[in-house]
């Protein structure tokens, strides 16, 4: 296995990503604010689903990896939403 | 320069991380799914009892993670490159913001403990159903959160100290890019706390 680093990603890039990040948690307070009652769970979730693929992505190199690591992770996460749904058709039909 | 020298396998290791990276997001996964089916079964109970979390404390610690992974994350690029100072520097403000994170922690905790809201408190089982499953989620899982940044602190102490004595650097750094992708999974743990104990009243 080879030692060489393939990409070397700037601090810059990271800043930018730091920058993104803060907004969006910033909007997903924000989103609380409007009425919308049961669906304003569901916005602050989308702010925190996108937050977490840039973290997955940048931070985490998954952007940069073989795309093996992609895919597993896909998977976990599908794998979780799965269980979940398969969960919730136990008690809304209860 | 090849493993075939060295008694190490780069590759194995990142792909040992996130083996590890995806049974801990099936453990949290799995504590989700119980807070989204008690929340679903005490919807009331659960905005009422979320009135009494600090919101700004949770945003604060939100924005302190998210700093902490940049950090940690530069950290990784600055041993790639061989700055050595940037990257133990990166690494030493990474570990002050995980202790200030357990310190909101504690100051949060304390205020809830000293309002006799804990789990088996004769306060909290006098409430609702739905007020106590929360407030058992709430600790169980900001707990055992805490406990992984401070299993997270521990390792970067290690990382931190490698790079001191020179046994991480440019060309074997791989246990740094570990640590950070530790530290990540942290972060993202708690990027779906806030949302669910902090913004959903």
């Amino acid at each position: 296995m080879s030692n060489e680093v393939k990409h070397i990603i700037p601090y810059g890039t990271y800043l930018l990503i730091l920058a993104i990040l803060i907004v969006l948690t910033l909007l997903s307070v924000a989103i609380t604010s409007i009425e919308l009652r049961e669906y304003t769970i569901l916005g602050a979730l989308a702010f925190a689903a996108i937050k977490t693929f840039l973290v997955l992505y940048i931070f985490m190199h998954l952007k940069y990896e073989q795309p093996m690591y992609r895919r597993m992770a896909f998977f976990v996460i599908i794998l979780v939403f799965v269980v979940l749904a398969i969960t919730f058709i136990d008690y809304i039909y209860r | 320069m090849t493993n075939i020298h060295l008694h190490r396998d780069n590759e194995a290791s990142k792909i040992g991380m996130w083996l590890f990276i995806f049974t801990e997001l099936l453990l949290f996964g799995g504590l989700f799914i119980v807070y989204s089916v008690y929340r679903y079964l005490n919807p009331e109970a659960f905005h009422l009892a979320a009135e009494e979390l600090d919101r700004n404390i949770g945003l604060i610690n939100t924005i302190i993670l998210l700093v902490s992974s940049t950090t940690i994350a530069m950290s990784v690029s600055a041993i790639q490159m061989g700055k050595i100072l940037h990257s133990k520097i990166l690494v030493s403000i990474t570990i002050l913001l995980a202790a200030v994170f357990m310190v909101n922690k504690y100051f949060e905790w304390g205020a809830k403990i000293e309002h006799q809201l804990y789990p088996g408190s004769q306060y909290l089982m006098e409430l609702s159903q739905g007020e106590i499953l929360f407030f058992g989620l709430y600790f169980a899982m900001t707990g055992l959160h805490a406990l992984h940044i401070i299993v997270g602190m521990i390792l970067m102490l290690v990382v931190l100290a490698r790079i001191n004595n020179g046994k991480l650097n440019a060309g074997n750094h791989v246990l740094v890019e570990n640590s950070g992708l530790y530290w990540h999974l942290v972060d993202i743990i708690w990027i779906f706390l806030f949302p669910l104990f902090y913004l959903i009243t």
